[in-house]
């Protein structure tokens, strides 16, 4: 058995007096796709940036590759959400994608054409060749959503942590993002992304982490997202509709 | 007028603040895309006291001398700004305008206190408060020259980090820039612009400095470096030109006249910008309203 990416231990993280990660252990290993699942206000945003040192863990250890995550930055790429970022910024979809290369330019040194070239090939593997001198504010949501996958995929990195790349995109972009993801996969890098369509989770990953302020199940997607288990992440308060793949909320106490 | 323009002093006055414009376009870029065009206004008001006591403890008018101590005032306005925000339930523009108020005042009660001193009467601090670019002495421009250059030079050089830093800081984060080590070099030079400024400009009116050339260089591109150059030739035009006319009368003050012209560009820029500037905008408008319209006749003719 492949030895052990990421591990996480004991890891809690709050918003001021608000506890929302609480006791977080999990571990995952290399070539995997994982499914961060649960309800909003699960926590499954912070996880990540908790992870990512982006947001202050209260206890707990995260590592990569056996090493705490300011010596391997460099190999863990991030996809933030889409409205984390200000579209009006004047720039365009190439310049975007190119700030992916920033780290290994170097901190002050200028951009190459060998960076540029890199930068192209990554949106035209993202389908997007054609906008790569197209304002960012003039991009589709869905579009905006490909240049900042292309803007991980230049940074080669082993593991990617992606949050939310498929809410708010037509099928077309869905479909081309599921496609780069299954490759990343199929190519030895590690995957973890927030998703919220329960509907397509096992078409889409082969693990699936079910949070809810802490991890309630976590393991194999066949084994581990059963209609008990999934009840068990959004509070008991759903009803499994007809079909294999249907389900319902309901929010009532 | 030949000859202002040829009296040396004024000649190194209008290259300060032709500098000084230059510098400030470049950061009131920054600003508007950090979204705190405000912190600029607040923050060159509460230099006002620093300048103050830094000439009641020296009892000079060193330029050097009295920056130094709008610094330190504009930095501890900053902190405050800051600490109230995270440590407090007042919002970001609530606390800007208390520090910008408090500030100012507490400055204005010290230059009372200071022009009645001995000396005070002749101490020329009333210049910090509308600009006096033409009570600049040879040292005074020197000062300024250097540090704005130094300004434009720390952008210039790490314009791809400001980019990031300003797009996305998170991903930048994520990729090792230090956000805590640039918004350390944003406040300072953000600062350093406004303390050189203060003597030509004024503190009340420094901001426009900062924030006009930066919106009016906004209609005219869709790229940051576009933007960011835009911007300083707008500034550097507005500080040359307002200096001029200020200039032409003997004690006139310079920052209203500086804030006169650039807001000239400004308005040129709303109406003729060649991005989403409202004559633009109108004309393409009815350009596409035409087109449509022959779409649709053609059409129906077409179906006759």
């Amino acid at each position: 058995m492949a030895k052990t990416l990421i591990e996480v231990e004991n890891l809690s993280a709050s918003y001021r007096k608000n506890t929302v990660l609480h006791n977080v252990n999990f571990e995952v290993k290399p070539g995997t796709l994982t499914g961060i699942v649960g309800p909003n206000g699960a926590g499954k945003s912070t996880l990540i940036k908790t992870m990512l040192n982006l947001h202050p863990a209260l206890t707990g250890k995260v590592s990569f590759f056996g090493l705490p995550f300011p010596k391997v930055k460099k190999r863990i790429g991030y996809v933030p959400q889409r409205g984390s970022v200000d579209w009006d910024f004047p720039t365009d979809a190439l310049d975007v994608v190119t700030m992916g290369l920033y780290g290994q330019i170097g901190w002050l040194k200028k951009t190459k054409e060998k960076h540029r070239k890199q930068a192209l090939s990554a949106l035209e593997k993202m389908g997007m060749k054609d906008y790569a001198d197209r304002q960012i504010s003039q991009l589709s949501g869905g579009q905006q959503q490909r240049v900042f996958l292309a803007r991980a995929l230049v940074q080669n990195a082993d593991i990617y942590f992606m949050d939310e790349p498929l809410a708010g995109v037509d099928a077309a972009t869905e479909q081309a993002i599921m496609t780069i993801l299954k490759e990343l996969k199929s190519i030895g890098k590690t995957v973890m992304v927030v998703h919220h369509d329960l509907q397509t989770v096992e078409n889409y990953f082969d693990h699936v982490l079910l949070l809810n302020r802490t991890v309630l199940h976590h393991g194999k997607t066949e084994r581990v997202f059963t209609k008990e288990n999934v009840a068990d992440a959004y509070g008991g308060n759903m009803r499994w509709m007809g079909g294999e793949r249907q389900y319902e909320l309901h929010s009532f106490k | 007028m030949s000859s202002i323009l040829l009296n040396s002093n004024t000649q190194w006055v209008l290259v300060s603040t032709m500098i000084l414009g230059i510098a400030a376009g470049i950061i009131g870029c920054l600003a508007y895309w950090k979204r705190q065009n405000l912190m600029s206004d607040a923050l060159s008001h509460a230099a006002l006291p620093g300048v103050v006591v830094a000439f009641l403890l020296f009892a000079e008018k060193n330029l050097l001398v009295l920056i130094v101590g709008a610094g330190i005032s504009a930095l501890v306005g900053a902190f405050l700004i800051q600490w109230i925000t995270n440590a407090s339930r007042i919002s970001e523009d609530s606390a800007m305008g208390m520090i910008l108020a408090v500030f100012y005042g507490f400055g204005i009660m010290l230059l009372t206190i200071a022009n009645r001193s001995p000396g005070g009467n002749q101490s020329g601090l009333d210049s910090f408060i509308y600009g006096q670019a033409a009570s600049m002495v040879k040292s005074d421009v020197i000062t300024m020259l250097i540090l704005a250059l130094l300004v434009i030079l720390v952008v210039l050089v790490g314009y791809k980090e400001w980019k990031i830093y300003l797009f996305d800081q998170e991903f930048a984060k994520g990729i090792g820039l230090s956000i805590k080590g640039m918004n350390a070099f944003y406040t300072i030079v953000l600062v350093t612009t406004i303390v050189i400024g203060i003597q030509a400009v004024g503190v009340i009116l420094m901001a426009a400095m900062l924030i006009i050339p930066a919106v009016s260089a906004r209609y005219w591109t869709q790229s940051f470096l576009v933007m960011i150059l835009l911007s300083a030739l707008f500034g550097g035009i507005s500080g040359a030109v307002g200096t001029l006319i200020s200039a032409l009368g003997s004690g006139l003050p310079t920052g209203p006249f500086i804030v006169v012209v650039a807001a000239s560009i400004f308005a040129f820029s709303l109406v003729f910008g060649k991005q989403k500037g409202l004559f633009i905008n109108y004309i393409q408008y009815r350009l596409h309203q035409k087109r449509v319209r022959n779409g649709m006749q053609m059409k129906a003719e077409g179906a006759k």
